[in-house]
């Protein structure tokens, strides 16, 4: 019998137990579903826990980055003034000389420019030189020993208690350097460290004039102060007289903010990932939606209002879209413990991953968003379904109202912006973002209907059965064509726009050193020393036509205009850099090839001397700095005034190995400045470099050489590191597609089992129907690889004429990888599928699709 | 005997302009409560349509339809769900049961759509009528087609409406278990004092009802009493 309880309707409870009751033979779809977000939410997830567990680990060890409460530093002796003030701070003070210089190792003979850091006192303050032995890292101080670091000690296979020579003087190897202070794997690849003690520094005879040496004064407070304050007091009298003043508190917000933006920047690739998943989404739900009609429409019939259907899938999205967002968050929390292994030459500090609740909070939530986000168009349709459709099918649901599907639309849009603006936190570029997401999308969208309607305009009707009925799938209803277009083409355009990048700067780098180019240069060459250098390398089979003379000189003032006048005037187009900068500048009466004049005259001789001289300064210097023709620059040439005349400004070719300098004298001004020298060359191998190296550095200890072939395998190291990252974080966007990939053939399975058994049942051979499938996902597979490589190479290509200003030239070889890699996959997801139908009985997946 | 069911100048016609199709022309009857009524008719004459506009599924293009003495036709989709899910009872030729719940769930629905308790005693009275009460955790897939129908009949019944639809209800079955099906029908119809309404092309079927209308090219052609029933025309 009925009960009393009379109601109004149905409860919430009901509407809950009526989705799960409902979501029983689905659940596994449905969950399946919802995967293609599990990744994007992983890759966020891990992206803001590792972030979070860096942000506290940079707070923790904050005082290891820098070693001391101060540094003072610049790359000028510390004056009398600074050093006076340096010395009444703190209780107990460390310096230190870092410059670069060639290292000599004795045994094997290998020479390498080196990062020299002469150390006196105890610094670090805060953390340790890790060193092995572990001892090294203090008894070093006391005698003639270096510390050596370990990619470097690996390189030239030295080990402890080896020889190395630096400058004149021949230090014994007290231990391998593991970690100093600031230092990470990637300043270390770039510029492997050595640590001396500062007491041995004047026998090297490397500190002389050229050297670039920056000089560091470390303050360490044993009692409690105030250091904000105090940088506060002192900082203006610092930075005046044009040195920097870092604190623990700075180099932490320092450190923050770049790895902020890294963070960041991954966030954004992985939210790439995460919308490719939502294309997924709202396709599997659409189609979900679909052969749900029939349920929704007896449900209408027997009384349930369309806010009532409307809520039971809706509860069922939220249901499976937390769950896949619970998952996307365990998987996240878990990837975060291999990423600081990932990124470990690039972190700044060590870091112990550990669980963000504050991150799997925000995966959680983004995932239901984007779960309803991304599903409400097709939840909306269930609203319009008609009851009718118990009674005919053909009345399904209408077209809809246009306004509610744009409203949709702009809430996505709103919703991506949104997204990469709390990412980026600058509204225009978070609106580019949004923009490139939605081309690359219409671009994408475009191509799969321009697929479907080319197939069907130029239909091959006299080809073989099989090929028709394959290109056919391709624009018949319910076909995969777009869905698969846009998320392995967006995959793979993100994948290969990654390698593109890579290719070009390397390319860049490659440029300067092939052909006949010069990669060799040495520098640091005093007066006395050229004409012997000039000989060796004659010697050694280098072509040398001379060298370069430099003269270093500091900018006083442009027209009357000078750092003082700057600080007071913030209008001032000048910007502070270009005071306080050391400019090292040459002088001769022609220009070379990688020069070119855009404005005003060169003149080659100053002739006239009752005039300033006139000379020639890089355009971009003068552009960035408001630097016009005819203004006066006076320069401190090592402590006498010159004034000069702007007589030209010239475009230079950065990338070209030679000599190039800011600011060219004519001949005729600074021959008698005290000088040094630089010799551009070429060797011919690795072997010719390491014996022309050797031969220099034998003789002349003081003077740096760059091998600008171990400087491409620095910065292809370098690019290895980096690009591996993003590569990573592409392959997600990959492995995303992938499971839209496999959701939408499993879609498309549930949908064309019936045709594929009923193609049996008339005597289609299995191998046919698998041909089919063939076709089919080679053709998707095909055009969306190559739509995202095409992708790929305009945004790569639009990168290189736009930021690297270079040309475009792709490695076909990976690309091609890339292409069979796409359609294979596909090709081999497609045909998994297909082989569980064709190899059962007709009858049993007959019943298994009811 | 009070009406049920009063349709007056019912017309219902689908698109637009040249594109214009009239289903149904000009449809005048009233059905009272307890009557048993078939609507017949070749394919194409307007049957389904018009089960579905006295049903409450659709709204006419012109005239007005009185179900239990509310106008269908003035109500939105959702207030007709509420009329349907009070008043009507369907039994359709494909069953229409919900896929994914038990014989004992689907027929339980339309009560919880009221938002009534104590639901599941009635429910099993109801299988239990239709000779299923051991296959009430039975999926639908899991029955036979005769299985399926009579749980849709459970199911029509379970919330006692006054009227009861049935499109075309042994059209999918066998003739053993089309007679079983008539039977269950006519007997609790006749036990709930429900008014029926059938649309069948059977006309052993129809033959059956006390009154049958038959349609053809969306007119009403005829409307008479069988020998069960005076005609009330």
């Amino acid at each position: 019998m009925i009960g009393s309880s009379r109601q109004s309707g149905p409860s919430v409870a009901w509407l809950l137990s009526m989705a799960w009751r409902d979501s029983r033979r689905n659940r596994s779809r449905l969950f399946l579903f919802i995967s293609s977000i599990i990744l994007g939410i992983a890759a966020l997830v891990s992206v803001q826990s590792l972030s979070d567990s860096l942000r506290s680990e940079i707070e923790r060890q904050a005082a290891e980055l820098v070693g001391a409460d101060i540094v003072i530093s610049g790359n000028k002796p510390l004056n009398e003034n600074i050093g006076k003030l340096a010395d009444s701070l703190g209780d107990r003070r460390a310096a230190q000389k870092s410059f670069p210089s060639m290292a000599l190792f004795l045994r094997s003979g290998g020479a390498r420019l080196v990062q020299v850091r002469a150390l006196e006192g105890d610094f670090p303050f805060y953390g340790q030189l890790k060193t092995i032995p572990a001892s090294a890292g203090r008894s070093f101080r006391n005698q003639q020993e270096i510390l050596v670091d370990k990619g470097l000690l690996l390189q030239f296979d030295g080990k402890v208690g080896d020889s190395v020579q630096l400058g004149m003087t021949v230090f014994r190897i007290a231990g391998m350097l593991e970690s100093a202070p600031g230092q990470t794997g990637l300043t270390s690849a770039v510029a492997p460290v050595i640590f001396m003690p500062m007491r041995y520094l004047p026998g090297t005879g490397l500190e002389q004039f050229g050297s670039r040496i920056n000089h560091s004064r470390f303050i360490k407070f044993d009692r409690k102060t105030d250091i904000t304050s105090l940088t506060e007091r002192i900082e203006d009298r610092i930075e005046e007289a044009g040195y920097e003043l870092t604190t623990i508190e700075r180099q932490q917000e320092q450190t923050s903010r770049s790895f902020r933006d890294v963070g960041r920047f991954l966030s954004l690739i992985g939210f790439v990932a995460l919308l490719l998943g939502c294309i997924g989404v709202a396709s599997a739900i659409h189609v979900y939606i679909r052969e749900k009609i029939g349920t929704i429409a007896i449900l209408r019939c027997l009384g349930a209002t369309s806010r009532q259907a409307f809520l039971i899938y809706l509860f069922q999205i939220l249901a499976f879209g937390g769950l896949g967002s619970l998952a996307g968050s365990v998987l996240g929390s878990a990837l975060q413990f291999y990423l600081p292994v990932l990124l470990k030459d690039i972190l700044p500090v060590s870091v112990e991953a550990r669980i963000s609740w504050q991150a799997i909070g925000s995966g959680l939530g983004l995932g239901l968003i984007i779960s309803i986000l991304f599903a409400l168009a097709p939840l909306l349709s269930i609203r319009r379904i008609s009851p009718l459709n118990t009674l005919r099918m053909e009345f399904q649901a209408d077209k809809g109202d246009r306004l509610t599907s744009l409203l949709v639309y702009l809430l996505m849009l709103a919703f991506i912006w949104g997204f990469s603006w709390l990412q980026i936190r600058q509204v225009l570029p978070s609106l580019y973002f949004t923009l490139a997401i939605v081309v690359a999308f219409l671009v994408l969208a475009g191509f799969a209907r321009l697929l479907m309607w080319a197939v069907k305009k130029f239909f091959p009707g006299g080809w073989p059965y099989v090929w028709r009925q394959g290109l056919a799938n391709l624009y018949r209803p319910q076909n995969q064509t777009l869905v698969l277009l846009m998320s392995i083409g967006l995959g793979t355009a993100l994948f290969c726009t990654v390698l593109f990048i890579q290719t070009i700067l390397l390319d860049r780098v490659k440029v300067s050193t092939s052909g006949a180019q010069p990669n060799i240069v040495v520098f640091d060459i005093q007066e006395t020393q050229r004409d012997s250098i000039v000989a060796i390398s004659k010697r050694e089979g280098l072509d040398v036509s001379g060298t370069v003379p430099i003269v270093t000189m500091r900018l006083k003032s442009v027209n009357r205009i000078n750092i003082d006048s700057l600080r007071r005037d913030s209008s001032l187009p000048m910007r502070p850099w270009l005071f306080n900068r050391e400019y090292r500048v040459t002088y001769r009466d022609t220009l070379v090839s990688s020069e070119r004049i855009r404005k005003g005259t060169w003149t080659g001789v100053w002739k006239d001397k009752s005039q300033p001289p006139g000379i020639s300064v890089e355009e971009g210097l003068a552009k960035r700095n408001g630097i016009r023709i005819g203004d006066t620059l006076t320069f401190d040439v090592q402590g006498t005034p010159m004034a000069t005349i702007v007589g030209s400004l010239r475009q230079v070719e950065w990338n070209r190995i030679q000599t190039n300098f800011l600011v060219l004298f004519p001949a005729g001004v600074l021959e008698k400045a005290p000088k040094f020298h630089v010799l551009v060359s070429r060797v011919e191998s690795p072997e010719h470099s390491a014996r022309y190296q050797q031969a220099v550095v034998k003789a002349f200890p003081n003077v740096s050489i760059i091998d600008l072939g171990l400087v491409l395998d620095v910065v292809s190291a370098l690019l290895d590191k980096i690009g591996f990252v993003i590569r990573f974080m592409a392959l997600y966007c990959m492995a995303t597609g992938i499971v839209v990939l496999i959701a939408s053939v499993l879609i498309s399975k549930y949908q064309r089992i019936r045709e594929s058994v009923l193609l049996r049942t008339i005597g289609a051979s299995r191998r046919q129907i698998l041909a089919i499938t063939a076709i089919e996902y080679l053709m998707l597979g095909a055009l969306a690889a190559l739509t995202g490589i095409l992708l790929a190479m305009g945004g790569s290509w639009i990168l290189a004429e736009q930021v690297f200003d270079t040309t475009f030239r792709p490695d076909w070889l990976p690309v091609l990888g890339v292409f069979a890699g796409v359609c294979l996959l596909t090709v081999g997801i497609g045909m998994t599928n297909s082989r569980q139908v064709v190899n059962r009985p007709p009858l049993e997946v007959l019943r298994d699709a009811s | 005997m009070d009406t049920i069911l009063s349709l007056s100048h019912v017309s219902k016609a689908y698109g637009h302009g040249e594109h214009r199709l009239k289903v149904l022309d000009d449809i005048h009857f009233d059905i009272h409560s307890g009557d048993t009524v078939a609507i017949i008719g070749p394919s194409g004459s307007g049957k389904t349509t018009l089960l579905g506009l006295c049903a409450g599924l659709d709204r006419p293009t012109e005239g007005s339809i009185q179900l239990n003495n509310i106008s269908l036709e003035s109500l939105d989709e959702d207030r007709r769900a509420r009329v349907r899910n009070e008043f009507v009872g369907f039994v359709f030729q494909n069953f229409q049961l919900l896929p994914t719940l038990t014989a004992l769930e689907n027929v339980m629905v339309p009560m919880e759509l009221q938002g009534l308790k104590n639901i599941r005693s009635h429910a099993l009275d109801l299988l239990a009528k239709v000779g299923l009460a051991n296959r009430k955790d039975h999926y639908p897939v899991q029955l036979s087609g005769g299985e399926q129908q009579r749980v849709s009949i459970a199911r029509a019944f379970s919330n006692r409406p006054r009227i009861l639809f049935a499109d075309e209800p042994t059209g999918n079955l066998d003739a053993e278990n089309s007679e079983l099906i008539e039977k269950l029908l006519f007997d609790l119809n006749r036990e709930a004092g429900t008014t029926l309404i059938v649309v069948t092309h059977n006309p052993e079927l129809a033959a059956k009802t006390g009154r049958i209308i038959a349609l053809k090219g969306g007119k009403v052609v005829s409307d008479l009493a069988t020998d069960r029933q005076t005609a009330s025309i």
